[in-house]
């Protein structure tokens, strides 16, 4: 037990240096500008009084280490400063769109999960069967689809033939949470559609893997009966690997938001942060920028955190 | 070598097949793409959004330009970013993964604790965080996806690498005092080709879905320049009226990226000597 506990602060430790290291990139690449951040804004013709205000404004009269614990520090007290754009507090803009996008992300991830683990599961079990080769063939169609193009089809269908969802998904705070969720439908379905398709060509593959180990043919020769070979001797196996493909693709879930946001003009970060590039509005790409790292590294030090411990190697070591 | 493709392209199953056509098909396409096309990749030739008819194909986009010539032109442009995209990450990917592999030690460390960060960071917003400093445009494009891209093909080729190292030509070459640049592009490489070519493909389908989000999200390849990605963002607001338009780009690239992933399927059944 003391080993896994070691390894399990082990692998926090480093996710929480990786993520250090992300917020000097973050910072740096803006220093890494070329000619002045300033200029390049607000482009050549502009006043030497407008660029001393932004520089003002951005505080890059200071120097750069300090610049980088002031913002930091903002950032862990909930601080992240003004939107360029239009002044307003940064923290205001964020809050409640990334709430939007993890209700979003996580909505599709309880749909997806399920299906496609069993799905997955029952391609692998039922392996060169007709029902392997349809999933197979679908899923890697499905792969090879861009988000958008999933999307448009099912807003070609579900809202524009059949008429049965919006195909704008516009939240407000008055709608109760049946009303969120019928309106979530579409962008939802396609996030699923999308991340489902991977999940299960990986567990499907993470499921043979074990099948065709050893220890499962020895079980076979020995006599067990197929369903006893399943439950106590291929699943504890199985676990873990299979956590890690849930785990990887909720982290690409959270990536994946960005341009399903877009399509159907969800009020999420994703949506944000794609505004705030077009605009240049870099402390706003700054702080989203982290946001979505944060959570993608959370997820994955969790991915890890979860297979050490479903492990049995690891937990029972010899 | 061409009689031995001949010979495992006749064993070829149909998936692959089917894969081999549609590639050809959009090359072709890409290579010939001012002969073929009726109009200009820019010429405004009637109404918006005109549905699909003799003269035009495919329709009207949302200026009133041939969607067909459109497309055909997209392709081009879409392709050869990607690919030139592609070959660049290659480039900087084998050659760092190689040199990693062959020096080991603080070489090797420091290069992969870097390729490990920045892997740690999704790409999508790592590009965006990039171009919104940079600003978007062709050339940018082009730097950061093979920049971003080759930290996954430094990782494939550091692995094969590893493996091929240790050998005993490598060994016989390193003490007949053969140079660096020799070791890599002679010994290594050589061997490291069959997962490094399925890799390629893998990479591409990976780049090119990857531009085209860029460009759907208005960040990549800029308009007038017709461009799958963008013509899908550009012709979006049709959908609503019940018009198909946007779903002609945005299958099209659907069709090329099962396509290659087809041939990439077969390829790595047969260079995995099969499991099952």
């Amino acid at each position: 037990m003391n080993m896994i506990l070691k390894m399990v602060f082990k692998r926090i430790a480093l996710g929480l240096l990786t993520l250090l290291v992300i917020s000097v990139l973050i910072f740096v690449g803006v220093e890494a500008l070329p000619g002045d951040l300033a200029e390049a804004i607000l482009g050549q013709n502009a006043s030497p009084e407008t660029v001393a205000a932004f520089r003002q404004e951005l505080k890059l009269d200071l120097p750069a280490h300090v610049r980088y614990f002031a913002w930091l520090g903002g950032f862990l007290t909930g601080d992240l400063g003004n939107s360029l754009a239009n002044g307003r507090p940064i923290a205001e803009l964020i809050g409640w769109r990334f709430a939007n996008s993890i209700f979003l992300a996580s909505a599709a991830a309880v749909v997806s999960v399920p299906v496609s683990v069993v799905l997955g599961l029952l391609a692998a079990l039922k392996r060169n069967t007709l029902f392997d080769k349809i999933i197979s063939m679908s899923t890697l169609s499905t792969i090879s689809f861009p988000e958008f193009f999933v999307a448009y089809i099912l807003i070609a269908l579900f809202s524009v033939k059949l008429v049965l969802f919006p195909s704008i998904s516009s939240l407000n705070d008055h709608m109760t949470f049946v009303e969120k969720i019928y309106t979530i439908t579409l962008p939802c379905l396609t996030l699923v559609l999308v991340v489902a398709a991977h999940m299960m060509r990986q567990t499907r593959a993470a499921i043979i893997n074990i099948l065709s180990s050893p220890f499962i043919e020895m079980a076979r020769l020995k006599g067990l009966k197929q369903s006893r070979i399943i439950v106590l001797h291929a699943f504890p196996n199985a676990l873990s690997p299979v956590i890690n493909v849930i785990a990887l693709n909720l982290a690409y879930l959270v990536v994946g938001v960005v341009i399903v946001e877009v399509v159907f003009v969800y009020p999420g970060l994703g949506q944000l942060l794609v505004d705030s590039v077009a605009k240049r509005d870099i402390p706003v790409v700054q702080a989203s920028g982290l946001i979505f790292a944060a959570t993608y590294i959370g997820v994955n030090i969790l991915a890890d955190v979860l297979s050490i411990i479903s492990n049995p190697r690891l937990r029972n070591p010899r | 070598m061409m009689l031995k493709i001949i010979k495992l392209a006749r064993k070829s199953p149909i998936s692959a097949r089917i894969g081999f056509v549609i590639i050809v098909i959009n090359i072709c396409a890409a290579v010939f793409a001012p002969v073929i096309c009726p109009f200009g990749e820019t010429e405004v030739v009637g109404d918006t959004w005109l549905l699909a008819s003799a003269d035009h194909l495919l329709g009207t986009d949302h200026l009133g330009r041939d969607m067909f010539t459109r497309l055909i032109f997209g392709a081009r442009n879409t392709i050869a970013i990607a690919m030139i995209i592609t070959i660049l990450s290659f480039l900087i990917g084998t050659v760092t993964g190689f040199f990693a592999a062959i020096m080991g030690g603080w070489a090797d460390l420091v290069i992969s604790r870097i390729v490990d960060i920045l892997m740690a960071f999704p790409t999508l917003i790592f590009a965006l965080m990039v171009l919104s400093v940079v600003g978007t445009g062709t050339l940018p494009l082009i730097v950061v996806i093979a920049l971003l891209d080759s930290t996954r093909v430094y990782r494939l080729s550091r692995a094969v690498a590893m493996d091929i190292a240790v050998m005993e030509y490598v060994e016989a070459a390193r003490l007949r005092g053969e140079k660096l640049w020799w070791l890599m592009r002679d010994e290594i490489l050589p061997n490291a080709m069959p997962p490094l070519v399925a890799e390629f493909g893998l990479r591409f389908c990976f780049v090119f879905l990857f531009i085209a989000a860029l460009s759907f999200l208005g960040l990549g390849i800029q308009p007038p320049t017709a461009d799958w990605g963008g013509m899908v963002r550009e012709n979006a607001g049709a959908i609503t009226f019940g018009i198909m338009t946007p779903l002609y780009p945005a299958a099209a690239i659907a069709l090329l990226t099962i396509g290659v992933n087809l041939i990439v399927d077969w390829f790595l059944h047969i260079a995995s000597g099969l499991k099952e």
